[in-house]
């Protein structure tokens, strides 16, 4: 029985937040055009950066670029989720929800399914893009399964942080502090040139930052060269427990005032 | 002119008072420009990049960026107005309709001299200055000021066709479009793909950024400011004639 409350629960959140997105112009052209205006400057605009001497990347700019868009689109994937939990609780729609619900935990797995739908979409159609303008995909089968399950891993960790701060903030203001820790941690690291290449004070902060090591190991599983895959799984394994308590305390303290 | 300083007033303290449309546009860039000076500088080693300092090259991109957040502010504020009623009660004063648009963007361009003033004193304080000195400073100022006025009145143009803020919300990545397509992230020789060397030399927002960055790096370049003013002038002066066909629209519904 409470298997059951927590999968209806979880399907009927997934449902409703996957209907809204698709449906709503405003929400759907936005997650899929900016990781494309990404994709589009960085790889198009950015392509003779990979003759600037110690830029030894096999594949190719247009690859280089599509690891880091792809961890992206992933992360934003569940960002954007945090904004409808946002969204739903300003309404109101998430206290009605919540005490209708037999399983709480089964909304914020409802959110995480939608979230993953929307990253899948919009990985998709990057890849698709991508693969149009000149992606080099040198790994194997295991080294893309290794790669696309990093970037998911990826998404859920964002949309367990981001649904976290929304249920404790419970506004549509909780937009910056769901956006800004994200949007730094992905641009802190070796985004539009490897680490070596990096200079001042991003390069301190892309050897402390765990994204690194994620990106890395995308771009090592994207190049057919597997590096770093150990500690990347450990840094997104570690992110996604942390961010699951985080969830589970935001769950609690919407719980109170629900 | 009483009533068009009374808009122009109303615009420049509800656009100010708001953390939200101001606290962004200033730190957002800026927090770019930080990130994309440090992470990019080793593309100022490719043979014919025109500084040996990325951050000098990077510094006119704030500018453009700042004038796509008050595109959003310009829509929002005029999409809250329809939304509130405050423009059906306006349609009933004997307001000239170009009055009426610059009265409600003056809070944009208010905006837009803060941002210039925050970013040049970004420039002077982290960069190598500006090579066309105290003259120069003055001309960023100006040309700022036009690209803010063209993309505000392109926000505003929105939100009177749609009459939603979310509309306004919508077309925004389109904005960041133009930035990205580009000569932002380097100069147009430079890039390789031919069909975004093609993009970019067709689009205005390259000669926006090149007008800013050759005072920047260069000191005086007619060509670049004459084409980055013509460009920002051009699209200011569409721009405004569009929003005010819109709102004679919109007042003729009402």
């Amino acid at each position: 029985m409470r298997q059951n409350g927590f999968t209806a629960a979880a399907h009927a959140v997934a449902w409703r937040n996957i209907h809204n997105w698709i449906t709503n112009p405003a929400l759907f052209v936005p997650s899929l055009l900016f990781p494309m205006f990404f994709f589009t400057a960085f790889a198009g605009g950015l392509s003779r950066v990979d003759s600037v001497p110690g830029f030894d990347y096999g594949p190719g700019y247009t690859t280089f670029v599509y690891g880091f868009v792809l961890l992206q689109a992933a992360t934003f994937g569940g960002i954007f989720t945090g904004f409808s939990v946002a969204r739903d609780f300003e309404s109101g729609f998430a206290r009605r929800l919540m005490l209708g619900a037999t399983s709480r935990g089964g909304i914020v797995a409802g959110y995480w399914l939608a979230a993953l739908v929307r990253a899948a979409c919009t990985i998709t159609v990057i890849t698709v893009v991508a693969l149009l303008v000149g992606l080099e995909v040198h790994g194997n089968g295991i080294d893309v399964v290794g790669l696309y399950t990093l970037a998911l891993t990826m998404n859920a960790f964002a949309v367990l942080f981001g649904t976290g701060v929304a249920m404790r903030l419970r506004t549509m203001q909780a937009g910056p502090a769901i956006q800004v820790p994200a949007f730094l941690l992905l641009f802190l690291a070796p985004v539009w040139v490897p680490y070596d290449l990096l200079t001042g004070w991003v390069q301190g902060a892309a050897s402390v930052n765990p994204v690194t090591l994620v990106l890395e190991s995308g771009r090592g599983f994207l190049a057919g060269d597997p590096t770093k895959v150990l500690p990347a799984f450990a840094v997104v394994g570690v992110l996604v427990a942390l961010t699951t308590l985080w969830a589970r305390g935001g769950l609690r303290s919407a719980e109170r005032v629900a | 002119m009483n009533q068009v300083l009374l808009l122009a007033h109303r615009s420049v303290v509800r656009t100010l008072r708001q953390p939200a449309m101001v606290v962004p546009a200033l730190v957002f860039p800026l927090m770019l420009l930080s990130i994309n000076s440090s992470g990019l500088e080793s593309a100022t080693r490719l043979p014919g990049f025109p500084t040996d300092a990325y951050f000098q090259f990077a510094l006119a991109i704030p500018f453009i960026q700042g004038a796509l957040f008050s595109a959003n502010s310009a829509g929002t504020n005029v999409a809250s107005d329809i939304e509130s009623g405050f423009l059906n009660r306006l349609s009933l004063t004997p307001l000239r309709r170009v009055a009426l648009m610059m009265g409600q963007l003056t809070g944009i361009l208010a905006l837009g001299l803060v941002q210039a003033l925050t970013f040049v004193g970004v420039g002077i304080v982290f960069g190598d200055g500006i090579a066309a000195g105290l003259g120069g400073v003055i001309v960023i100022v100006a040309l700022s000021l036009t690209i803010s006025l063209a993309f505000g009145c392109i926000g505003a143009f929105v939100a009177l066709r749609a009459g939603n803020g979310e509309a306004v919300q919508g077309v925004f990545p389109l904005f960041f479009a133009a930035l990205f397509l580009s000569s932002m992230s380097l100069p147009r020789d430079l890039i390789e793909n031919d069909w975004f060397q093609t993009v970019a030399t067709w689009n205005p927002v390259s000669y926006m950024l090149e007008g800013i960055r050759s005072l920047v790096i260069d000191g005086w370049d007619a060509e670049a400011l004459a084409l980055g003013f013509a460009c920002a002038g051009g699209l200011a002066l569409i721009a405004l004639a569009a929003a005010s066909s819109a709102l004679r629209t919109r007042m003729v519904r009402t």
